[in-house]
């Protein structure tokens, strides 16, 4: 029998632990550790043997450096998360009216996903009819903006728009500012997905302009909020697509921190002030039910985080040290068999991104595996956030597994690991370099085959799929309906009429200029792009403009 | 004549990018022998067809994670026009029950849901891979 860890043999023979070590021993023979996800070896107990010669100042207060137990000196005790539904689905006024509905419900900050077409950069009238609006909403001009966020105090709500470079939403929302005459300062939320490496790396989805193209756009973007739309989120780096894609949570926090660097590298480059910019980029999230893991992630990611701050970019006003970051649910985690199950996944999910110190929150609904939620699904999902703030108590206390010897001891291996997996990329030059030579995809493509092997063999159960299966009917339950072809036609009559009343020479100005700009490094691209929105440009035009100038690439996918 | 690997597309159409479905599933069929061209997502329908032709592939997997299923049928449409009617189209990923009739209406062979165990899948297209080349000595 292999001995217990080294560090676990006690130094008192006659002690409680020697003899619980010998006790466990009798009662489990065989090697007692385990591995996580990350592949941490993970011991049945772990006591203050584990934390010697650590202090606690390594651990520090809330609001803190190194801001382990949370960004805020309140946390929770001042504000909760702030609620965040992802929402998208049909034309412009079915999104304004779930939209409507979930700020009624309680949730207190809104997300716009649009539809794929919009994902890959075409207005509804250059694809396939079919699928315009299946999986989100189709917006492709101001006038559907304004539609979208009908009602919506825009001054008050801060409002994520899932849509990078070139930007065109936030564009779009802008315009409807001005409409409104609210001014660009009031103007709070984020540029979700604005993270092109994650995009080149793992989901895709939103990849529009070559890698080096958007590299270009991205830092126009920030510097443009950081001087007109100053409470805007100019970027969000988004490790969850690569969590969703198979890296390990481990993998996902070291590459997407990595990615952080490049772009505050970038933005210093350009001539910005880290202490300028670096308070407004934010961070996305995946959170998989590996409970511990997900808490150590989040914990050990604030604090290597705050150090390349403050030691490696040089800033040093403590509010760019902050970690600010939005969970999401992991959707990987949910099954098509007995989907109902998935609440109790989600609800676990969420349990460990509160216990991880999350600002905002996306819980997914139960029926994500089947196809957009349900509004009933919907409706869950935020009652899942409600009941475990106000029933079940989780805010009470900040941090409330800091100080417990398992989390603590998780969360420095989980640094630790997080700093190599770093070093490894910084080796290869950077993330670019590192995404450019397939590095980063070879890795999460093998953890996820790795991950998907341990579930066929059975050694990660996941239940209803490989233990305590039932015979069930699939059909019994619902799937959301898709928008009408009639409806996604009239929109199409719409577009068709918005592009024929709109002045043609302000659209065809204001876009050869923004092409111009993306040909000279002293413009700003994305100051062009919101000219070319308020002139009346579509969606369309200005990513078919800018993928001209700039270049498609397709991203380096890999088996 | 000897006998050779099956020969299979892995690929996706549409506009969706989230490949680890398809990575995975490429990986694993490569690990079982078989011969498996794969491709980036965003693939027009003509250019899956062309490349079916070009590969003499066997079976051609599609995998979709969100609604770009949809369009299947329009694949399914296209590989009977260019005489490839004998190819055999698996679907697999987020497929809502209710679209799962019509896709194997418009001649999808099998429709593979989350939670598939990599074993069954490998099995499957081995067992079309022998349906694909019987059909083939048939017309021949």
């Amino acid at each position: 029998m292999k001995p217990i860890h080294k560090e676990m043999q006690p130094s008192n023979p006659d002690s409680g632990e020697q003899r619980w070590a010998q006790e466990f021993a009798q009662a489990v023979p065989g090697d007692p550790t385990l591995m996580n996800r990350s592949g941490i070896p993970v011991k049945p107990l772990y006591t203050p043997a584990d934390r010697q010669g650590k202090s606690y100042d390594e651990v520090g207060y809330p609001g803190q450096y190194p801001f382990t137990r949370g960004i805020y000196p309140s946390m929770y005790r001042g504000r909760s998360w702030s609620q965040r539904q992802l929402i998208g689905l049909g034309v412009p006024e079915q999104y304004n009216a779930r939209v409507k509905e979930m700020l009624g419900l309680g949730a207190s900050a809104l997300s716009l996903i649009p539809c794929n077409s919009v994902f890959r950069g075409y207005d509804a009238d250059e694809v396939p009819a079919e699928l315009l609006g299946t999986c989100g909403t189709v917006i492709n001009n101001a006038d559907d903006m304004a539609t979208a966020l009908d009602g919506v105090p825009i001054d008050t709500i801060s409002t994520a728009m899932n849509d990078p470079s070139p930007f065109t939403l936030l564009a779009f929302e802008l315009a409807v500012a001005k409409r409104r005459g609210v001014p660009w300062e009031k103007i709070t939320g984020t540029s979700n997905q604005s993270d092109c490496i994650s995009h080149f790396v793992a989901n895709h989805m939103f990849f529009r302009l070559s890698l080096q193209g958007a590299r270009r756009v991205i830092v126009d973007h920030i510097k443009f909020c950081n001087q007109q739309v100053p409470n805007w989120n100019a970027l969000s780096i988004v490790g969850q697509h690569m969590q969703q894609a198979g890296a390990t949570a481990a993998e996902a926090m070291a590459f997407t921190l990595a990615s952080g660097v490049q772009y505050a590298e970038d933005c210093i480059r350009a001539g910005m002030d880290p202490d300028q910019f670096l308070p407004r980029f934010t961070f996305f999230f995946d959170i998989s039910v590996s409970l511990f893991e997900e808490v150590a992630k989040f914990r050990a990611g604030r604090r290597v985080w705050a150090r390349l701050c403050k030691e490696r970019l040089g800033a040093k006003d403590p509010r760019s040290w902050r970690f600010k970051f939005h969970g999401q649910t992991s959707g990987v985690d949910l099954t098509r068999q007995q989907p109902l199950n998935n609440i109790a996944r989600v609800t676990t999910q969420a349990i460990a991104g509160i216990f991880g110190g999350l600002q905002s929150l996306h819980t997914d609904s139960y029926d994500e595996v089947f196809s957009t939620p349900t509004a009933e699904a919907a409706r869950i999902a935020v009652a899942t956030q409600n009941i475990l703030r106000e029933e079940a108590h989780l805010t009470d206390v900040i941090d409330p597994l800091g100080g417990s010897y398992y989390v603590e001891t998780l969360t420095d291996q989980m640094e630790e690991r997080i700093n190599a997996i770093i070093a490894m990329i910084d080796a290869e030059g950077g993330m670019y370099h590192a995404v450019e030579k397939g590095i980063v995809q070879r890795m999460i493509g093998e953890s996820a085959l790795s991950f998907q092997q341990k579930v066929d063999a059975g050694e990660q159960t996941i239940v209803g799929v490989n233990a305590y299966k039932v015979d069930e009917d699939p059909a019994t339950y619902v799937s959301q309906e898709y928008p009408s072809a009639q409806l996604m036609g009239s929109y199409l009559d719409r577009l068709a009429a918005y592009k024929k009343k709109r002045s043609q020479s302000a659209v065809q100005n204001t876009l050869s200029e923004l092409a111009r700009s993306a040909n000279d490094g002293q413009r700003n691209v994305f100051e062009h792009v919101v000219l070319a929105a308020e002139a009346g440009a579509t969606h369309g035009e200005i990513c078919g403009t800018l993928r001209r100038e700039l270049g498609f690439g397709q991203p380096l996918t890999m088996v | 004549m000897e006998k050779r690997p099956p020969r299979v597309i892995v690929t996706k159409i549409g506009f969706d990018g989230h490949d680890r479905g398809s990575r995975v599933i490429a990986a694993c069929l490569r690990d079982a022998g078989m011969e498996v061209i794969y491709t980036p997502p965003w693939q027009e329908i003509g250019a899956v067809v062309k490349l079916a032709l070009e590969e003499d592939a066997d079976v051609i997997g599609i995998s979709s994670l969100a609604t770009d299923h949809l369009i299947v049928p329009k694949l399914m449409e296209a590989l009977r026009s260019a005489g490839l009617a004998d190819v055999q189209v698996i679907v697999g990923g987020i497929v809502p029950h209710k679209d799962e009739a019509k896709l194997l209406e418009s001649g999808v062979a099998r429709v593979f849901h989350p939670g598939t165990a990599l074993d069954e899948v490998v099995a499957q297209v081995q067992a079309l891979t022998v349906k694909r080349r019987e059909m083939q000595e048939v017309q021949s």
